[in-house]
C-alpha cells in the first residue's frame, strides 16, 4: 500500500490525472455539442417539412374542401415511415390518418408542440411514442396536425450518448493505465537515484547515479550530478593526499625537531650550548611553518577560492618583479638572470599568486642551476619570460641546470616529491606543485619541457582568467587535482 | 632629525587575546622589552578598556568571545579613536589580510609569529604618529635621501641607486633607529605577502649596504640577529 501510494505521490501520475480530467471534460463537451446541434438540425429539418406540409394540405382543403383533405391524408399515412396524420371534426373526432390516440386537449391549440401518441392500428395497452407536432385550425372548425416521430432523433442520441460513455471509460482506464505505468517508470529511476545517493553518502564516493541513455531531462540530471560527485571525488582525494602527504613528510621534521632539543638537554653543558640548541629548534620550526603555509596556499589555490579575487593584471611587469626580487641572489650564485618581457601582457588574474608561482619557479630554477655553474665554472642563464600566445599567457622559467628526464615531469609536480637527485637541496619540494596549483586556479597548467639542456617550466594561462563554469569540473575531471 | 620617541621609549599597548597562555607570552615579552602591556581576553572587554586607556598600539586576536576583533576595530574607527591597530590571526591568507586591513586595522600578522617580527611591527605602527611621513628629506648620520628629487647623498658624494634600491633605503630610513624585518620588507617594498623560499632580502640589503656604508668608516645599516635590520646613526648610540 505504501508503495501504491508512493506511486500515487509521484509528480508523473498527478500530471496524468490533472491531463485526464481536462481531456475527460474536453471530449464530453466536444460530444455535447455534438449531440445538441444534431438534435437542433434535427427539429429545424421536422419543422421545415411539416411547415411545407401543412401549406399544401391546406391548399387542398381550399381547392377540394374536407373531402379532399381526407382522401389526401388517407393516402399518405399508408405510406411507411416516420410522417404522423390527423384530420377530425370540429368535435374532434377523427376523420381521417395515422394516429390513434393523443392526450386529451392536444388538438385545442394550434402550433408546435412535443406531444406523445398512439398509432391507429395499436392497442390502447401498446407504448406511446413520442412525437413533435403541428397542429393548425382550419376554416369551419376541422383540425390537422402533422407531425413527426421523434424516435429516431431520440436514438442518435442515444448513440452519441452511449459513444460518450465509452470513449469516457475508454480515456480514463488507459490514462490511469499510462499515469500508472509512467509513474512507476520515473519512480524507479528516482528510486535508483536515491539509492546511489545513500550510498555515496554512506561514503562510496566512487559511486556515480545511473543514467539511462536517453537524454532526458533526468539523464541530464544524472549527468550533472555524475560530473559534480566526479569533481567532490577529486576534490576529497586531494584532500585525502595533503592529509597523507602532511602526516608523512611534516613528521620528518618534526621528528628532527624533538631530537634536537632532546639531545639539547641530554648533552649540553653551558648556556651557549643551550642557546645554539634553541636557535636551531626555532629555525627548524620557521621552516615548518613555510611548508605548512605553502600546503595551505596549494589548497586553497585548488579548492578554487581565490578566484574572487581576479583582476586585470600585467604579467610582463609580475615576471619584471620577481626578475629584479631575484637577481641579485641569481647573481651571487653565480648566475645571471635575465627578464625577458618587453611588452605588457594582461590576464585576468591574481597577482599575488602569479608572484608566488614565478618565485617558486626561479627560486627553484636558481638552486638546481647554481651549484651547476659553480661546479663548472661557466656562468649560466636564468630566463624569466612573459608573452602573449594567442588568447593564452605563457610565463615561464629557464635554466640551464640538471633538467628533470621526461619519464619523471608528471611525478615532480606532486606535492613533497623531490626527485632523488635534488634531496641534497634544501626546500619542501612544494615549489612546482604551487605553480602548477596556481596554473591550474587560472584554468592553465603547468608544463616542464626540455631546455636543452636545463629545465623550463612554462604556466600557460588562459588571457580571460578561468571560465567560470567549464573550470571546475573540466580541472577536476581532467587533470590532477 | 628628530627622535623624540625612540624604540626604548616605552609603549603603552593593549593585548586582545582569548588564549591566556599566548596573551601571558606577549605580555611578558613587551614587558622584557620595556613596555606596558594590558590584556582583555574577550571582545567587549577589549573594545572598553580601548575606549578609556591610552593606548598607542592595539594588538586584536581576530577569533574573540563575545565580538569579533574585526568588529572591534570597527567600533573603534567609528568612534573616531585612530589608535593603531595591528590585526594577530591564525587565517594567514592574502584576502584575510585584505579584509582585515579594510575594516581598518594598521597591519596583519599571520600566527604564529616571532616575537621579534611581532616587536618590530608594533615600534613602527607606535612611531606611526611621530608624523615622519611629511618629511621630503630623510637624514641618517651624514646620509641623506631627498623624497622628491630621488637624491641620495652620503657626505659628499652623490650615491647612485636602482629605483627599488632607493625604495629599500627610504623605507628604512623612514623607521630609522627601529628594527626592520624581511617581511616587512618583502611586504613595502616589494609589495609581496608570500614568502620566499630563500631569503632574497638579505641579498638585496647586502648590495644596498655595499652602496651606501662601502669606504665609510661609520656603517650605518646594521644587521640585528634573529630579526632584521636597523639604519641608525651609530655614532649618536
Amino acid at each position: 500500500m505504501t508503495a501504491l501510494g508512493k506511486l500515487f505521490r509521484t509528480t508523473a501520475f498527478k500530471l496524468t490525472l490533472v491531463y485526464l480530467t481536462v481531456f475527460a471534460l474536453f471530449a464530453f463537451f466536444l460530444l455535447g455539442y455534438f449531440a445538441l446541434n444534431t438534435k437542433r438540425l434535427f427539429t429545424e429539418q421536422v419543422t421545415e417539412a411539416v411547415d411545407a406540409e401543412i401549406t399544401g394540405l391546406v391548399d387542398h382543403f381550399n381547392a377540394g374542401g374536407i373531402r379532399r383533405l381526407t382522401f389526401v391524408v388517407e393516402a399518405r399515412s399508408r405510406r411507411p415511415g416516420s410522417s404522423l396524420y390527423l384530420v377530425t371534426t370540429p368535435g374532434s373526432d377523427g376523420l381521417a390518418g395515422n394516429v390513434g390516440s393523443l392526450p386529451t386537449g392536444a388538438l385545442d391549440k394550434p402550433g408546435w408542440s412535443e406531444t406523445v401518441y398512439r398509432r391507429i392500428e395499436e392497442s390502447e395497452s401498446s407504448e406511446l411514442h413520442r412525437a413533435l407536432a403541428r397542429v393548425y385550425h382550419l376554416p369551419g372548425g376541422f383540425k390537422i396536425l402533422v407531425g413527426r416521430d421523434l424516435e429516431e432523433r431520440d436514438r442518435l442520441f442515444q448513440v452519441v450518448l452511449n459513444a460518450g460513455k465509452w470513449s469516457a471509460a475508454v480515456v480514463i482506464v488507459l490514462g490511469l493505465a499510462g499515469g500508472f505505468f509512467v509513474a512507476r517508470r520515473v519512480l524507479h529511476r528516482v528510486d535508483a537515484m536515491t539509492e546511489t545517493t545513500r550510498s555515496i553518502m554512506g561514503g562510496n564516493l566512487s559511486g556515480r547515479l545511473p543514467v539511462a541513455g536517453s537524454g532526458d531531462e533526468i539523464d541530464r540530471l544524472a549527468l550533472n550530478l555524475n560530473e559534480m560527485l566526479a569533481r567532490i571525488e577529486a576534490l576529497m582525494r586531494g584532500l585525502k593526499e595533503v592529509s597523507d602527504n602532511i602526516a608523512h613528510d611534516l613528521k620528518t621534521p618534526l621528528t628532527r625537531l624533538r631530537n634536537r632539543a632532546e639531545e639539547a638537554l641530554r648533552t649540553s653543558r653551558s648556556e651557549q650550548d643551550y642557546r645554539a640548541a634553541l636557535e636551531a629548534t626555532i629555525e627548524e620550526s620557521d621552516s615548518l611553518i613555510k611548508t605548512f603555509n605553502a600546503l595551505l596556499m596549494i589548497a586553497r589555490a585548488e579548492s578554487g577560492q581565490a578566484r574572487d579575487n581576479m583582476v586585470e593584471c600585467d604579467a610582463a611587469e609580475a615576471a619584471q618583479d620577481v626578475g629584479e626580487l631575484y637577481e641579485p641572489l641569481a647573481e651571487e650564485q653565480g648566475l645571471s638572470l635575465e627578464v625577458d618581457a618587453p611588452a605588457a601582457v594582461l590576464l585576468h588574474g591574481n597577482r599575488e599568486l602569479i608572484s608566488q608561482a614565478l618565485a617558486n619557479l626561479v627560486d627553484n630554477a636558481i638552486k638546481y642551476a647554481g651549484p651547476m655553474a659553480k661546479a663548472n665554472g661557466i656562468p649560466s642563464v636564468v630566463t624569466v619570460q612573459a608573452r602573449a600566445d594567442g588568447d593564452r599567457v605563457l610565463l615561464s622559467v629557464g635554466d640551464r641546470g640538471p633538467g628533470i628526464p621526461e619519464s619523471e615531469r608528471g611525478r615532480a609536480v606532486e606535492r613533497f616529491v623531490r626527485l632523488e637527485k635534488s634531496r641534497t637541496i634544501p626546500g619542501s619540494g612544494l615549489g612546482l606543485s604551487l605553480a602548477s596549483a596556481v596554473a591550474h586556479l587560472h584554468g592553465g597548467e603547468l608544463r616542464l619541457e626540455d631546455n636543452a639542456p636545463g629545465l623550463r617550466a612554462v604556466m600557460v594561462l588562459p588571457r580571460g582568467g578561468p571560465l567560470p563554469a567549464a573550470t571546475p569540473a573540466q580541472t577536476g575531471a581532467t587533470e590532477r587535482v | 632629525m628628530t627622535d623624540a620617541t625612540g624604540p626604548h621609549d616605552a609603549m603603552r599597548l593593549l593585548i586582545i587575546e582569548d588564549d591566556r597562555d599566548a596573551a601571558d607570552y606577549l605580555v611578558r615579552a613587551f614587558r622584557e622589552t620595556g613596555h606596558v602591556a594590558d590584556h582583555a581576553a574577550d571582545g567587549e572587554e577589549g573594545l572598553a578598556m580601548a575606549l578609556d586607556g591610552d593606548y598607542d598600539v592595539l594588538i586584536v586576536d581576530r577569533m574573540l568571545p563575545k565580538r569579533d576583533g574585526l568588529s572591534v576595530i570597527g567600533e573603534l574607527r567609528a568612534k573616531k579613536i585612530q589608535t593603531p591597530v595591528l590585526i594577530l590571526s591564525a587565517l594567514g591568507q592574502v584576502d584575510d589580510r585584505v579584509k582585515g586591513l579594510r575594516a581598518g586595522g594598521d597591519d596583519y600578522l599571520p600566527k604564529p609569529y616571532s616575537f621579534s617580527e611581532l616587536l618590530a611591527r608594533v615600534e613602527v605602527l607606535s612611531r606611526r604618529r611621530g608624523g615622519r611621513n611629511e618629511e621630503t628629506v630623510y637624514r641618517v648620520g651624514d646620509l641623506e635621501l631627498d623624497r622628491l628629487s630621488h637624491r641620495v647623498t652620503r657626505g659628499k658624494e652623490e650615491i647612485i641607486l636602482q629605483p627599488r634600491e632607493f625604495r629599500l633605503l627610504e623605507y628604512l630610513m623612514k623607521h630609522a633607529g627601529q628594527v626592520v624585518t624581511r617581511t616587512m620588507l618583502l611586504e613595502n617594498v616589494w609589495d609581496y605577502h608570500f614568502d620566499p623560499q630563500t631569503n632574497v632580502i638579505d641579498v638585496h640589503i647586502s648590495r644596498l649596504r655595499s652602496k651606501i656604508d662601502k669606504g665609510f668608516s661609520q656603517p650605518l645599516l646594521h644587521t640585528i640577529r634573529g630579526a632584521g635590520y636597523m639604519i641608525r646613526d651609530g655614532s649618536r648610540n
